[in-house]
Parts: structure tokens; sequence; C-alpha cells
């Protein structure tokens, strides 16, 4: 193999995300060097099992990655503005809007998403940890060691170029023969590994770590939401595993389970890549839900209306969440009985759904709304939500689809539904969970600038799109003539995603002006909220929680505000054990992020040598003994009365 | 004003019975959930403008609701009354347009086999025995039958203003019926990302009479060229070309792959066997003596496009 094909060349703009990318980790080293932050950073951060910091580092990643991703939106947008235009070029444009699509789903929405449950579910339910933090340490390193492996792609290389998708025979090595593919094969399964992984702690974590007295029926909805997403995770993940294994033997080692010869089959790739690509959705949109409901019901001082049906519904529609895959090829000739079928389950999604919308409106009914950031995007979050949500109805009519399929109104449909339910639904999230992580609030004056900002520029930027699309611009085209008249409305749109992205800035420098100006948190519940993790000070110390909660209700922290019972047991604290930190789930990244990259370029023996690596690193793993340490109960004393001022 | 903007949304612009029970179908859906929008919005609006805390008084305690079975039940069972009559109207219509749009079922359909390969539209018509490039021309007010495969990555075909689209795929054969009842030129356009060359892969549709239709295939048979095996080979490889006219098909040589298509169209198994004469009968015999060839020849492709791409 040559050097040129190795880098990317060719592409100024390519060359000038070379020199920053150096430019920016020789500062990186440099900065930590002259700090002396190198043994903060490893014994803090790269080697924590701390669910609180893994959560901080899936948030931080997520951050990185929606800046990724949403430069990789505005380069698209600025080659669509206008006809013809000579911004991008085929190839470059096919690579953005694949490398777009992957990451803001798989490296942006879910991290994000993780990232919070991390922090939250186990202070939710009152537990000092993940049922498995070691786990957890190699699940995050898991997933970074994949978004890093599939970031490079773009310098060393060369991106995937044949959708997020990557349909078959297109993504096959005969039509996309550069190295692109192999990144996305490795990189999603080394990252999906990770996901599964997280899967399994939290289901374990929610069912079996629960405070006494939290009984199923009484657990915040959040928690609620993400048990949910996670037994979605324990099923659909594994198909995930196993096409992209058969992907990366078809790519790396030559078989043929997809190829157009030798009895390869497109379509069970099509059907492979659905089965998991749909409850996928679910997966990224069902915490958003807890998050909007424990949040709309904090700001309107009320219980959520309809918490059975809520949780009913929740259930119900991760069910359906299987049963509706072949809506994305309804056109690949499976007939009209077929496609009937899976029409009938798509459009009964919408009945839990809409039960949900109507839940959450009668839990405004008769309360007290204050309006502060995070219920800004809860509230924006339903309006947008149920328009994106009836157009999916729409989409689901299989004869209808056959004239929306594959064109600018399925992109705008789809952004309908992400920006206001997973992307509000995490912003609202950080910004709600925000003093409980760091132990200040963000500023909300400029919160709410950016939240309009961002609420405008996106319907701005993806309103034009539904009638591009009737229209019949399709989607995935780097160009089109000025007669198609699809010039007008692309300007638009735009002009919005310029505004939707200076919204994001303004979010991001709100980060930066908090932590210079906010106040810092007192008493560790700045909403007046009404579930557990509002209980201990912010930030939260490493045990979580000094004396476990006993819970006599729903809402369980606002229930012993209301009425003036006790949380937490009377008498002395008594010591705690933890698990010790450990480098082994980094160093295994570290490792599994080579093993993946000399696949990618099939050099094998130095891909065997890593795969050694991985299975010595299970080994010493399995014939280690820690035991973890104990805090004593002198010292929590002493870290609460620092905290919260309490009298021992 | 209005009208124009209805025009150049071509979708909502039929031209033919197939777009317009699809147009009738989306715009239905259209005030069906423009319904649902009002009253979702409606809901909205008063229960922010009314509950918000400005409003209230200082010492007001919103109540304890546990919910309310009467009115959960009442947006559970209405929705599902809205998804049961989509879902009839969702499975009339994609029965309908998966067959011979109603009225035309006793006329002999036009077959038309449409194959992309490399970023342009083969079509051949066994019936005349022409075959064109990136453009066709079908008669008005008679069923077109289009047969479609692919010679290499998944496509779309797509006539908005005469019907819905339909996958072309490299292992098996797809139908599509369309009828176009207004002569004119209609864009058609591949919709399924299929690499470089994707947004280049447009094709004109002529709608003629059926007596310009005729004179219009005299011409290109007194004009063209034949369609040596040669020549096609040479085409499927070129990356990005124009118009082209033979006077013979590919169907000969390079012939369709196995038709699967059949168990899913209860529909049009009737037009089928009627029409299932000569065409068919060479593409399946041709498909018999020569397996291992056709074998061959697809190899061959799949070699002479990767060595292509790979430049």
């Amino acid at each position: 193999m040559k050097w040129d094909e190795f880098f990317v060349t060719g592409e100024p703009m390519i060359y000038g995300a070379m020199v920053s990318i150096v430019l920016v980790s020789i500062a990186i080293l440099v900065g930590l060097t002259y700090f002396k932050k190198w043994g903060y950073l490893w014994r803090e951060w790269l080697t924590t099992v701390d669910h609180k910091r893994i959560g901080v580092m899936y948030i931080l990643s997520a951050l990185i990655m929606l800046f990724r991703g949403g430069v990789d939106a505005l380069l698209m947008r600025t080659q669509l503005a206008v006809p013809e235009s000579g911004f991008l070029d085929s190839q470059h444009y096919n690579e953005i809007f694949t490398t777009h699509g992957v990451i803001m789903i798989l490296f942006m929405a879910m991290p994000f998403v993780i990232g919070l449950m991390n922090v939250v579910v186990p202070l939710q339910i009152g537990a000092r940890d993940v049922a498995f933090p070691r786990l957890n340490a190699v699940s995050f390193w898991l997933f970074f060691a994949g978004a890093m492996l599939f970031n490079i792609s773009f310098v060393i290389g060369g991106s995937p170029d044949a959708g997020w998708s990557a349909y078959f025979p297109l993504a096959s090595l005969e039509f996309s023969p550069t190295v692109g593919n192999n990144f996305y094969s490795l990189a999603l399964q080394i990252s999906g590994i990770g996901t599964l992984m997280t899967g399994v702690n939290f289901i374990v974590t929610i069912l079996k770590m629960r405070a006494p007295g939290m009984k199923l029926m009484r657990m915040p909805m959040f928690t609620w939401s993400v048990l949910i997403t996670n037994v979605i995770i324990l099923f659909a993940f594994p198909v995930l595993t196993v096409a992209l294994a058969l992907m990366m033997f078809d790519r790396v080692f030559g078989s043929q389970f997809f190829t157009m010869a030798n009895g390869g089959m497109d379509m069970l790739w099509a059907n492979l890549f659905w089965v998991w690509g749909h409850p996928e959705v679910y997966i990224v949109i069902l915490p958003a839900f807890g998050i909007f409901s424990d949040i709309i019901s904090t700001f309107s001082k009320k219980n959520l209306y309809g918490y059975k049906s809520m949780v009913f519904s929740m259930v119900i529609i991760s069910l359906l969440s299987f049963l509706v895959w072949a809506h994305h090829f309804y056109t690949m000739g499976a007939g009209a009985m077929v496609n009937g079928f899976f029409s009938i389950t798509t459009m009964l999604i919408a009945v839990p759904t809409g039960v949900k919308i109507f839940n959450w409106l009668f839990t405004l009914r008769k309360g007290k709304i204050t309006f502060t950031s995070p219920m800004l995007y809860a509230m924006a979050f339903i309006p947008i939500f149920t328009f994106g949500g009836v157009t999916g109805v729409m989409l689901a009519m299989a004869s209808a689809d056959y004239q929306y399929h594959n064109t600018m109104f399925l992109v705008a449909h789809f952004h309908y539904v992400l920006i206001p339910g997973t992307v509000f639904g995490v912003l609202a999230g950080l910004h709600y969970w925000f003093p409980k992580i760091f132990g200040f609030r963000l500023n909300e004056r400029r919160a709410k600038t950016a939240f309009w900002l961002i609420v405008v520029g996106f319907n701005v930027a993806f309103m034009p799109l539904f009638f591009l699309g009737l229209q019949g611009m399709t989607r995935r085209m780097y160009t089109y003539s000025a007669d198609t008249g699809f010039g007008p409305l692309n300007m638009i749109a735009t002009i919005g995603a310029f505004v939707l992205a200076i919204g994001f800035v303004v979010l991001c420098y709100n980060f930066y002006y908090s932590f210079r100006h906010s106040p810092r948190d007192e008493h560790g519940d700045p909403w007046d909220a009404r579930t557990l993790e509002w209980s201990i000070p912010s930030p939260v110390p490493v045990y979580n929680f000094a004396k476990v909660p006993h819970v006599e209700s729903q809402d369980a922290f606002w229930h012993a505000k209301k009425h003036n019972v006790p949380l937490f047991k009377e008498g002395p604290y008594e010591e705690i054990h933890m698990p010790s930190n450990s480098g082994q789930p980094f160093i295994l990244g570290v490792i599994m992020f080579f093993a993946g990259f000399f696949l990618v370029f099939s050099w094998f023996i130095p891909a065997l040598i890593a795969g050694i690596g991985v299975v010595i690193m299970l080994a010493v793993r399995s014939f280690e003994r820690d035991h973890g340490y104990h805090i004593s109960a002198k010292e929590i004393a002493a870290t609460e009365q620092k905290l919260r001022g309490d009298s021992v | 004003m209005l009208l124009s903007g209805c025009n150049s949304m071509v979708v909502l612009n039929p031209k033919g019975p197939v777009a317009k029970t699809q147009s009738d179908t989306i715009i239905f859906s259209i005030l069906m959930m423009a319904f649902v929008l009002l009253v979702v919005y409606i809901l909205f609006v008063f229960m922010l403008t009314k509950y918000r805390s400005s409003k209230t008084s200082d010492d007001y305690e919103p109540p304890h609701m546990e919910g309310n079975k009467w009115l959960e039940l009442i947006w559970t069972v209405i929705p599902i009354i809205i998804v049961a009559i989509l879902s009839v109207v969702t499975v009339r219509t994609t029965n309908a347009v998966e067959k011979v749009p109603a009225g035309y079922e006793t006329q002999k359909p036009l077959v038309i086999y449409a194959a992309s390969s490399n970023w342009k539209w083969h079509f051949s018509y066994p019936e005349e025995n022409i075959e064109t490039v990136n453009y066709v021309n079908i008669p008005t007010n008679r069923p077109v039958e289009f047969r479609l495969y692919s010679y290499g990555p998944i496509t779309s075909f797509w006539v908005p203003q005469l019907g819905g689209q339909k996958y072309a795929m490299s292992d098996m054969v797809t139908k599509l019926n369309l009828v176009a009842e207004h002569e004119g030129s209609f864009m058609g356009k591949n919709s399924n990302f299929s690499g470089k060359g994707f947004a280049q892969m447009e094709f004109e549709v002529l709608a003629q009479t059926p007596a310009e239709y005729s004179k219009w295939v005299k011409d290109v048979k007194d004009t063209a060229p034949k369609l040596t095996e040669q020549e096609f080979n040479k085409l499927l490889k070129t990356e990005i070309v124009g118009r082209k006219s033979f006077t013979s098909t590919h169907l000969g040589f390079a012939p369709a792959p196995m038709d699967m298509s059949e168990h899913g169209h209860s529909g049009d198994s009737k037009s089928e066997s009627t029409d299932s004469s000569k065409p068919m009968d060479h593409s399946d015999m041709s498909n018999m003596d020569h397996s291992n060839m056709s074998d061959m020849d697809m190899k061959d492709m799949n070699d002479s496009s990767s060595m292509e791409s790979g430049h």
C-alpha cells in the first residue's frame, strides 16, 4: 500500500483538517505536560469506574461528536444552497452524508443518552453505583475506541460513502473499493459491543439495586424508560453484531453474503440492518420521553398524569418497534399483503405515542408551570414532535410511501422526530441535571437565547424539506439543476441550518460562561424537584448516598419534603464498600482500537497480535483479585458535613 | 399563486391513475392528520396559557392527580379508530397501485424492461424489439408494465407524476404498473442512492398518443443501429451517457434475472399469463441455455466495474 492511499490526499479542506488535528493534539499534549495534569487525568478520569464520571465522559464525547456531525451537516447544506454548486464534489458529499448519519445516531445520540443514563439512573433509584462498575468503564472505552476509529477515517484511508444504512451491493468491495466501509463495519462493531454491555449492566442495575421500598411502579419515569430501552438494546444489538460481522467477512475476507453474484443476497443486509435499525430509533427516543416526563412533572409542580399508562405505552412501543422494520423498504416489491401488515403495525405506534402526548398535556393541567430552560425544551418538543409524528403516520401508508420514499419528505420527517425528540431531550436533560453533576446551574438567559435560536433555526431548516420532497427532490443527491426549481427552498433550509448552528455555539459558550459566573449550588435541589437524585448534595460525592434512602411512594423526595418524613434513617454513618479504579478498561479500548485499525487495512499479522492482546487482557482480569476498598464512616461524616453542613 | 405552487409539487400533480390514487391518499391523510394536530395544538396552547405560574397565586398548590381511566381510554380509542380508518385506506390503495389500474385490466400491457447500470437507465421494449437509454416513450391510455432490475447497486425507479417508485435489484425483477392519461414529458429518476453519479440518474418519460408512439417506434427502427452484445457491454462500463436508441434489445444475450416478484402480486398474475408469449419465453430459454455464460457475464461485469471505481 502506498502512502497516498493511506492518507487522504488532494482535498484542501482535508489538509486543513489534518493540520488542525495535529495542532490540537500537540496543544493538548503540551498543555497536559505543562500543567502537570497527566497524573490527574489518569487517576481521576481514564481509570475511573465511577458511573457519574463515566457519564460525564460519554456526554463530553457526544458533544464533540455533535459538532463533528454538525459541521458535516453545514457542509451539506452549503453545497445544496444553490443549484449546480461546486463547493463539494460527489465523492466528498457522499462521504459527508454517510458520516453525518452514522455519527449523529451512533456517536452522538446514543452516547448522550447513555451518558445521562449513567449519571442519573443510580441516583434516581437510590443506588451507590451500577451493577458492574468495571464493565461500565469497558463499555465507555469500547464506544470511545469505535468513535475514534470511525473519525480518523476521513484523514486516513477515506470515509465510508455508501450511506449510513450501507446498502449492499453498493457497500461491497465491488462498488466501494476503498477502506471506508471497513471502517464502518469495525468501528460500529467495537462500539456496538460496548453498547450491548451497557444494556446488560443497566437492566441488572435497575432490577437488582433499587433502594428499599422502591417498587417497579414507584420508579421515576426516566428510570423506567432506561429499563425498557436497555431491554430493546439487548434484543436489537446482537442483530447488528451479526450483520456487521458478515459485512466484515464480505469486505475483509472476501466472503459473498451480500454480493451480487454467487448467491449473495443484498436484501438480507437491508433486513438485518433495519431489524436493528428501527428499534435503534426507539433506543434513542424512549429515554428522551423519560427525561421529558420527569421535567414536565417537576416544572408543573405536579406528579406525572397517567403514570401506569405511560409505562404501559412504552412497553407497547418497545414491542412494536420490532415489528415494523420492513417499512424501510416498502418499495422492494414485497407485495400488497406484506406492505399492508407493516403499514398497520407502523401506524399502531402512533397510539401509545399519542397516549403519552395527552398524558403530558394533562400533567400541565392545573399545574404551576415555570419556564426554565429544561422546561422550554420539553415544551418545544410537544408540538414539533407531534408534527413529526403525524408525518410519520403519513409515511407509514405504503401506497403513499411509494411517493415519499427516499425523498426529502422522509429526511424532513426523521429530523422532525429525532431533533425535538432525542436532541431536545438530551439538551433538556443536560440543563436539568447539570447542577447535579457540576454543582452550579447553567445561566438561564444564555440558555434561553440558545434555545430560541435552536428552535427557530430547526424549523426554518427542516420545514422546507417536506415541500422539496413533494416536489420530487430525492435525498443524498449532491447537486441539482436550476430548472428543477429546488433552489429557493434549499436556500431557506441552509439559512435555517446556520441559525441552528449558532444556537449550538451559544449553548456551548454558556458552559464556559456559567463555569465562570454562576453561583455555586448550596443545597442540591435547585429546581424544587421530586426524585431521589435531588435529595443528595451537588456535586454528588463518590459514594452517592451516605445512607440508603427508604422509599414510600412515587416521587419519593417530593413526598419526603411535603409530608416532612425523613428519607434517610437516623443514626451514625456506616462504612461504604467501593470498587477500585482500573486502567484495564482504557487499555482494552486502546488495543481494540488498534485491532480494528489493522483489520480495516487487512494487516492481518498486527491484527492477530492485537487480538491476542485482547485475550490477554480478558485473562488478566479473570485472574485478578480486587475486592475494592472501603470508605470509613468518619470520612463520610466529614464529607457530608462539608457538603451540606450536617451535624454528625 | 396556489395553483402554481401545486404544479411544482409533482407528487400532488398526477398525470395517471396510479399517481392519482396516491395523491388522493396523501391529501386524505393530510386532512386526518391536520385534525389530530389541531386537537393537540389547541390543548397545548390552552394548558400553557392557563396554568403558567405567573397566573396563579403564590400559595397555590397543584393537586395530586393519578390519571383518569375514562380520559385515558378516550385518547387510546380515538387514535385506534383513526389508525383503523387509515389502515383500511392504506390496504385498499396499496392493493390498487400494485395492480393494473382499474379500467385498464382488459388491455394488454406494454412491457418495458428498465435496467439500471452505472448511473444510466436501459429501456428494452421486447414487443417492438427496440431499446433506449436514458429516455422512455410510452403511449397514453395504455397500461405499461415496467420490469425493473439492476446491473449493480439497488436503485429505485420513480416517475412521480405517473406513480410511486419501486426498487431495481440485481438478483430479481420487480414490477411497476403505470398508465399515463395525459400527453407530456415527465421527469423520471433513480431515487435510491447508488454511488458517485447518482444525482445524474434522471430520464425523460415522454407520453405520446398511440399514433405518435407508433411513429416514434418506426423512426427508431428505421434510423437506430442494432444493439450488439459487445456494444452493450461497452455501454455498461461507460459511466454517464446521454440518450441512445437501438433496434434490438439486450434481453437476448443478457436476460433479466429470474422473476421472483410473482408470489407477492396476486393482482397481475392474470395479465402475466396472457402476455407471456414471445419475450418471456425467449428470455427464459436463454436463461436455461446459457446459465453458465450469464454467470460469467455477471462476473465479468463485476470485475470491470470494480476496476473502474478503483482508479
